[in-house]
């Protein structure tokens, strides 16, 4: 399952919910406000960190861009991806859940 | 009826509706429960989740008369004579809420964390609104 | 790849029909069918003809529909939610139509893979 999260996690709980549900073969996309949450030296960077030797945790590269993130901003181990990267994601899992 | 067309298939996928709005606030829940309604039209393998603020959708004393909107918490209730019978509600997020398990309209089946991520990744089609 | 799309919020106020759209192309792009993106809630509002956005801004609506064309993608507007916010036939975009909520349980059926956006 491949699991994307659109909100900011210094404005919702729901990157922290999408987190505690991720079961084996999971997979985190960042998009939109969500790509907030791929900050290092946040406490939700910290939440993804510790998550990345279980599941792999994806950012959307052009909303990072549009929110002035760079790329040695995001939390190492995190994979930033583009529109065409998300597409393959959606292809390589077997469902995909928005945490909305 | 374009609801025949996907009958014709004879595909039945596992579709899980995942609720975390409240209701009324916004409409979201409404709109969540009649596609679920017509899923099951569809002869599908439906399942309900409820998880953070979802639960509040089944809170049975939800009374909207006041601020003027339609209670739709009876069409909980209509769910089963539709078939959709797997409604899951988080525990941990009940709890998080002091809302008991008495205080739903309907029966329902109340798992923890770490049961509704299993009844997550066992989904066909995800559907969250 | 058969991809089937949900669009649950109106164009401008939020980033899903924006998002949904580059997803879209990207998936375009790379072969795979994008047979029906649906529009739900205040979604419906995709589908507007009416909308009149600034020449230098995005415009939203026709390139739903142009994309629609170009690739044949069947976009449908959710009638209860369409009636509800006044979207009818005569203000619907070229390439969306109004139809039943059977019509987003059927890609869900027949997809391969269903993809949400909304808030």
């Amino acid at each position: 399952m491949l699991h994307t999260v659109n909100k900011s996690p210094f404005a919702s709980l729901t990157l922290t919910q999408c987190l505690n549900h991720l079961a084996p073969g999971a997979a985190v996309l960042l998009i939109e406000d969500g790509v907030y949450g791929a900050t290092a030296g946040t406490g939700a960077g910290t939440q993804i960190a510790s998550c990345l030797g279980r599941f792999p945790v994806y950012v959307l590269g052009p909303d990072l861009e549009a929110r002035g993130i760079s790329h040695n901003q995001v939390v190492e181990g995190v994979v930033t991806v583009d529109y065409a990267g998300f597409v393959k994601l959606v292809v390589e899992h077997d469902a995909v859940q928005s945490w909305l | 009826m374009s609801e025949g067309d996907g009958e014709a298939t004879g595909l039945v996928k596992k579709f899980l509706f995942v609720n975390r709005k409240a209701p009324y606030g916004t409409i979201y829940a409404l709109e969540a429960l009649e596609v679920v309604l017509i899923s099951a039209a569809f002869d599908q393998d439906v399942s309900l989740a409820f998880l953070d603020d979802g639960v509040y959708q089944l809170v049975s004393a939800n009374n909207p008369a006041g601020i003027g909107m339609k209670n739709f918490s009876p069409t909980y209730r209509a769910l089963e004579d539709y078939d959709v019978t797997k409604l899951y509600v988080e525990r941990e997020s009940l709890a998080e809420r002091g809302v008991s398990e008495d205080a739903l309209i309907v029966p329902v089946t109340v798992v923890g964390r770490a049961e509704m991520g299993k009844v997550m990744a066992a989904q066909d089609v995800v559907l969250s609104f | 790849m058969k991809i089937g799309i949900l669009v649950n919020e109106g164009p401008y106020t939020h980033q899903a029909s924006d998002s949904a759209y580059q997803f879209a192309v990207a998936a375009l792009k790379v072969g795979h069918g994008v047979h029906r993106v649906f529009f739900y809630h205040d979604g419906v509002y995709n589908g507007s003809s009416l909308t009149d956005p600034p020449r230098d801004d995005r415009q939203i609506a026709d390139r739903w529909s142009k994309l629609a064309a170009q690739h044949e993608i069947d976009l449908v507007v959710c009638v209860a939610a369409a009636l509800r916010r006044g979207i009818r036939d005569q203000n619907l975009a070229p390439g969306f139509r109004i139809s039943g909520l059977g019509q987003l349980v059927e890609s869900g059926i027949q997809a391969d893979r269903l993809v949400v956006f909304g808030d």
